[in-house]
């Protein structure tokens, strides 16, 4: 309740800047990501079951399978994405110094497009049997 | 960062135990939250002790009982004593409700009954909360008809079937159980509407005569004002009247993405 020192109307600390017509995309997203999670989820424990004590080798002759690939590619994107717009809703949530919350979710942005592209290139150089 | 504990001036301690009634065959124990702006202590729990023979059958029966015989300093806000006005808002034994429609009977299972102002709102004084801004963001809804069509010479018509769509929507009373209830709200509250404003929002939005359903949309489309319910039902719960803002709230984030998709 800081602003209840100001000498602004209630009214004009409430519309303060105006909405910023945004929120829906990441709302629509995170559903989306959330549904796609829960139909590949069984698919991809049932690869992670299968590369269980298999050496490289083994693994790249798995992952080497253009659909099993591909499953775990579109879980990737569905997790990591997920995963960022659900961290950015925590951060907004909790923090609420501006300079604060603009270095987390820069830092969450980083963090999930490096986890996104380190997996994404695994997969594909483990597929691709490089 | 949130603030997950009180700010030290907001800490409870101590508080006073009056005297049981002299004469009472039966009474009921009152724990009520204390604080007195013009003395600069700390918020204190008091304990009272309510004939129950001589008063009705709610807390709000129980706190004028106090109000009338024992303490004529307790404040709080009361006004019709029959769930219409809101007024008596406040939380007890844990649960945001209305004093009036809530029987001594029903809380503390025999013990104490618990009263405290609604949480997470600055306190005027003892069971009193400043509700300006909850009042401000009633305000910024516009809460009222907008049409840009000449105003009709009789009335603006509406069929039966979208009337009933209002219904659990236009029964709200703003008695603030349901904001105050929640915790995005408690985080976010200069941000967020909260539920009560955007149960209001959705009841304008939904009605079939008003004209400016786009822009209200574009008003709340917002990750603050709108997206901080996180459909934890509080609202729902606390609601004295039996409505569901979280549900209300689910129509609007429907709506905006049936505006886009």
């Amino acid at each position: 309740m800081s602003g209840h020192s100001s000498m602004r109307t209630p009214l004009a600390r409430v519309r303060n800047l105006g909405s910023a017509h945004t929120g829906t995309s990441d709302f629509w997203r995170q559903r989306l990501t959330a549904v796609a999670m829960a139909l590949l989820i069984v698919p991809v424990l049932v690869v992670i079951l299968t590369l269980i004590g298999r050496n490289q080798a083994g693994a790249a002759q798995i992952l080497g399978s253009i659909p099993i690939a591909i499953i775990l590619l579109l879980f990737i994107v569905a997790s990591t994405w997920h995963m960022k717009i659900g961290m950015q809703i925590i951060i907004e949530d909790y923090v609420h110094n501006e300079k604060a919350k603009l270095a987390c979710v820069m830092a969450n942005n980083f963090f999930c497009v490096a986890v996104a592209l380190a997996s994404i290139y695994a997969i594909l150089k483990l597929s691709s049997g490089v | 960062m949130v603030e997950f504990a009180l700010p030290k001036n907001s800490k409870i301690s101590g508080g006073k135990t009056w005297p049981k009634p002299a004469g009472a065959t039966e009474t009921r124990e009152f724990r009520v939250y204390r604080w007195n702006p013009d003395d600069g202590k700390n918020p204190s729990v008091d304990t009272y002790y309510v004939d129950t023979h001589d008063c009705g059958p709610m807390v709000l029966d129980g706190l004028i009982w106090i109000k009338n015989h024992v303490d004529p300093t307790l404040t709080f806000r009361r006004s019709c004593r029959e769930g219409v006005c809101g007024s008596c808002a406040m939380n007890i034994d844990g649960q945001n409700t209305l004093a009036c429609t809530k029987s001594m009977h029903d809380v503390g299972a025999g013990g104490a009954v618990k009263v405290n102002p609604l949480p997470h709102q600055p306190v005027v004084k003892d069971l009193v909360p400043d509700l300006t801004n909850f009042y401000a963001q009633y305000a910024s809804i516009e809460p009222w008809l907008k049409t840009t069509t000449p105003t009709p010479q009789k009335e603006w018509r509406q069929s039966h079937e979208d009337r009933e769509k209002l219904d659990g929507l236009y029964e709200c009373i703003l008695c603030a159980c349901c904001s105050t209830s929640c915790p995005s709200y408690w985080w976010n509250s200069e941000r967020f509407l909260g539920p009560a404003a955007l149960l209001q929002a959705t009841r304008w939005v939904t009605d079939s005569r008003d004209e400016a359903t786009g822009e209200r949309l574009d008003n709340l489309e917002d990750p603050f004002r709108l997206y901080r319910c996180h459909t934890i039902m509080n609202c729902a719960k606390a609601c004295p009247k039996g409505l569901n803002p979280s549900e209300a709230i689910a129509e609007l984030k429907f709506k905006m993405v049936e505006r886009q998709i």
